[in-house]
């Protein structure tokens, strides 16, 4: 059961006994001519796991800095933090003292620093004395990264670990960080996780979905943001959807089902996609060949792509159909391998640059959006439209209008808000600048267009869109690759599906087979599927 | 993390206007200033031509230093490279009897190879820019002092200083209009051309440059090398402005090129260097210490001006960029 905000001030259920963790007045906060949060009021009860839903740009991420201290919001809000006022803006150095804990929707990590620096980073900034006790440092992180049942090497920098890694150093930091908080001052405290799963897998998603319980459980709340609806009914206890940065409505997760949800955040039902799948694989002409492709990680058989073709990747984390995009693209040398492009002969994988791959009309959609797709200090239009750049140079002038025009019309296509091409990209919401990202990488009308996890933090009603965009590309002759971990999206959107396991290709599927439980099984099946001559094999290699 | 400043919509695009203007209007104030101190001798076109004509080389070196520093790689040594360009143009012409020509030649070949030296370390070794162009500053003036036996060489080929100095338009003196064609010609780079935005890509974000097909270690030795040929040339417009090489004056440059390169990319197109604010900046700069000169302030405090606006000016800058959001969320 959904209901507005009116309805919910009316209810008699609203009364409650426990005095909220949070409890959030009137929050306002202008970005120019921009209404992010337009007089948002929020109560979190001590113990609960409560949702915060809205399209993209509705204002979620927004709300979380100003908790955090990053934005001030506008005069006249309030904020009460286990029934003590606390003063607004806050300090950034606040939320630590009241007990909250963040893992923003970029992270927030120091890349150029270790694993170990950026877990200890407050104690190390604060060392008695000015001196710094690696040794003890040392032991303490490797004590909570246990604890957390998470592997990743102390001495690492941030910037060479995998986006799974990086997303679990985040949640293990912010949930230490309230753990102890709550231990040492007995109140309750709040973790507040901004889109922390769309880099995890399924096993890391379960995982994290425990470490709140449990949280829970000791009294401390959460506020959850995510746009996987699946997940949302799964784990939390009641939603606040945004919209236009005001809160639009309130939901008990019970009592209300998927559709309820897609509703309150879209403000529509959304029929269900029926993709036009076409020709089976025999009878497509052949795009490219990939064989024998191999790293570190990855051995994979040889595959075909036909034309018109959309191919998914998946497995388990560390599987290695991550990498198969990069491989195939140069971003990342392979030590072996080839691709035979429409029968032309072949091209060693080892000697292939980004720049030959884009002759050669493939392009290459990141998963890092911060580090790999974009540059947030740049233009919305000179990041859409860089790869093309000359196409805009006439009598050896860049046309900087015809560029702006051509972003606006591409923003608007693919429902880019605020559609301004020459705000800086970092100034949209995480899901508006996924947006530009693929837009740019449409708009080229690729040969092969290889994706990483494409609408990871795009909200549900876009994300249908872009699946569409992406059939009917398809239809025009677009070959695409599609590695990602949510088997729903590939159901959507693949013509066939390749599963990893070991970084080698154990199963594929077509067809009747292919449907989200499928690919799920296929995956948790791959390890026992492993044949004995495969695993003779490893033993050998390593 | 940093406290954001948000990024202005419709309603505060005066401001913006008016932020792109500001150092100009500051500097009209600055002049006005000067002006009312001393009416007669600050202000009058004799003394804004030599002031246009004494700052050129460092205009010249200021552009050398914003190229490499767009695609993300300081050059301490520019200033260095002035001065080893200038003495051999002042050994090779009046020591080795060389023509003048072939003198240039040399000299803005020893720039280009200067910034190759440079880019075989920071790009092919992966040493910080900030060491290697600190190193090689040490080394080209070692190399100078022993050149020219750390002594002034008068008695460069009167042509040089003719094609410099030797003629006036508008009262100016030729060397201000060949900075004004190094600052046109890399405005229209920047601004005009796809290799422009290659290059803020570069430095702004390697990997996505990378990703994006743009050949990004070719791009930094570009962008070096150019940066040694125009520190060379800043030489030789210093030869020809002196009429003879001076081994240690070239250095005092150093630090207001700097400056206005920061204070450069606060005006005109904010938060990116650009060629038009480094000049305007430069002149900005050497309005206040040719003012404070005239009014008998003492030598110490230009020093004391110079290290302030370098600071001032690359606090300013940051705060023009960080308002540009650089994280996306
Ligand atoms: N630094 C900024 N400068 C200007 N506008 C901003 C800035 N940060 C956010 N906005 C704007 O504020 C609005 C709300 O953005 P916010 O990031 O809170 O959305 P969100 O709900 O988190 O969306 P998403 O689901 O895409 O992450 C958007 O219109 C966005 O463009
Ligand atoms: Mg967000």
């Amino acid at each position: 059961m959904a209901m507005t905000s009116e309805e919910m001030s009316n209810d008699p259920v609203a009364v409650e006994t426990l005095p909220p963790t949070l409890r959030l007045r009137n929050i306002s906060k202008v970005f120019g001519a921009t209404k992010a949060l337009d007089n948002v009021s929020l109560d979190v009860l001590p113990g609960e796991v409560h949702g915060l839903l809205g399209t993209n740009g509705s204002g979620k991420s927004t709300l979380i800095k100003v908790l955090a201290g990053y934005h001030s919001p506008e005069p006249g809000g309030t904020l009460e933090f286990n029934s003590d006022n606390v003063k607004l803006p806050l300090r950034p150095e606040d939320f630590r003292r009241l007990g909250m804990s963040f893992v923003h929707q970029d992270l927030g990590l120091v890349p150029s620093l270790t694993v170990l620096e950026n877990l200890r980073i407050a104690e190390i900034a604060l060392a008695k004395g000015g001196l710094i006790n690696w040794k003890h440092e040392k032991a303490a992180a490797k004590t909570i990264l246990e604890r957390y049942d998470v592997n990743i090497e102390i001495w690492r920098r941030v910037d060479e670990l995998s986006a799974v890694n990086r997303a679990l150093l985040a949640i293990v930091r912010a949930f230490e960080d309230v753990r102890r908080r709550s231990e040492e001052t007995g109140k309750p405290g709040l973790v507040l996780l901004d889109e922390p799963t769309p880099f995890l897998p399924r096993e890391s998603v379960n995982q994290l979905f425990d470490l709140v319980r449990r949280i829970a459980e000791q009294g401390s709340s959460a506020i959850f943001i995510s746009h996987d609806i699946d997940e949302v009914m799964e784990f939390t206890d009641k939603v606040t959807v945004l919209r236009d940065g005001r809160v639009s409505g309130q939901a008990e997760t019970k009592t209300a089902t998927h559709d309820d949800m897609v509703e309150l955040i879209i403000g529509r039902r959304l029929e269900k996609t029926t993709t036009t799948k076409t020709a089976s694989t025999a009878k497509r002409t052949v795009l490219a060949k990939f064989s024998d492709i191999s790293s570190k990680t990855v051995k994979a058989r040889p595959f075909e792509i036909g034309k018109g073709e959309i191919i998914g990747m998946t497995g388990l984390i560390g599987s290695g159909y991550e990498q198969l995009p990069y491989l195939m693209f140069g971003a990342q040398r392979a030590d072996a391998g080839t691709v035979q492009i429409e029968g032309q002969s072949p091209i060693v994988l080892s000697g292939l640059t980004p720049k030959a791959a884009l002759e050669h009309q493939f392009a290459l959609l990141p998963g890092d959006r911060l580090e790999k797709s974009g540059v947030g200090s740049i233009s919305i239009f000179e990041n859409m439209l860089l790869p093309g750049i000359t196409d805009y140079s006439a009598r050896g002038f860049l046309n900087n209008a015809a560029m702006k025009k051509e972003a606006r019309r591409l923003g608007a296509q693919f429902e880019v808000r605020p559609n301004n091409p020459e705000a800086p990209l970092g100034s949209l919401s995480g899901g508006n600048a996924q947006k530009v990202l693929i837009a740019k990488w449409m708009k080229r009308n690729p040969k092969l267009l290889l994706l990483d996890e494409p609408t990871q933090g795009v909200d549900v009603g876009t994300r249908d869109n872009i699946f569409k965009a992406l059939r009917a590309a398809a239809q025009q002759g677009m070959s695409i690759v599609c590695a990602s971990s949510d088997a729903e999206q590939l159901e959507a959107v693949c013509d066939r599906v390749l599963i990893f396991a070991r970084g080698r290709i154990i199963d594929e599927l077509t067809g009747a087979r292919l449907t989200k439980d499928e690919i799920m099984q296929a995956c948790y099946g791959s390890l026992s599927k492993l044949t004995e001559t495969d695993r003779s094999q490893e033993v050998i290699e390593s | 993390m940093t406290k954001s400043t948000e990024t202005a919509g419709a309603t505060t695009s005066y401001l913006r206007i008016f932020e792109r203007f500001a150092l100009i209007v500051v500097w009209a104030l600055l002049i006005l200033f000067f002006s009312v101190l001393m009416p007669s001798s600050f202000f009058n076109w004799g003394n804004f031509a030599i002031l246009f004509a004494s700052y050129a080389p460092a205009a010249l070196l200021a552009l050398a230093i914003i190229v490499p520093l767009t695609a993300g790689d300081y050059d301490l040594a520019v200033g260095a490279t002035l001065t080893l360009s200038s003495c051999l143009v002042g050994v090779l012409n009046v020591w080795m009897g060389l023509p003048i020509v072939l003198c240039i030649v040399i000299a803005l070949s020893a720039g280009a190879a200067v910034g190759l030296f440079h880019a075989l370390f920071i790009i092919y070794f992966r040493i910080p820019s900030l060491v290697v162009t600190l190193g090689t500053t040490s080394l080209m003036t070692g190399i100078v002092q022993w050149m020219t036996n750390s002594s002034t060489i008068g008695g460069i080929d009167n042509s040089l200083i003719m094609a410099v100095v030797g003629g006036r338009i508008f009262g100016i003196p030729y060397s201000f209009y060949y900075a004004i064609a190094a600052v046109l010609v890399l405005w229209y780079v920047f601004e005009f051309t796809p290799l422009g935005r290659r290059l803020l890509f570069v430095g702004r974000g390697r990997e996505v440059a990378r990703l994006n097909g743009v050949s990004v270690d070719k791009m930094r030795v570009g962008a070096l090398v150019s940066s040694g040929v125009i520190a060379s040339a800043a030489g030789v417009l210093y030869a020809g402005t002196l009429g003879s090489a001076d081994p240690y004056s070239g250095l005092n440059y150093l630090l207001p090129a700097f400056a206005a390169a920061f204070l450069g990319s606060t005006t005109i197109l904010p938060g990116r260097f650009n060629a038009l604010g480094t000049l305007v900046a430069v002149y900005f700069l050497g309005t206040g210490i040719t003012g404070l000169t005239m009014l008998g302030i003492p030598l110490w405090v230009t020093n004391v001006f110079n290290g302030g606006a370098l600071i001032a000016a690359v606090t300013i800058s940051q705060l023009t960029r960080g308002r540009e959001a650089t994280d996306i969320g």
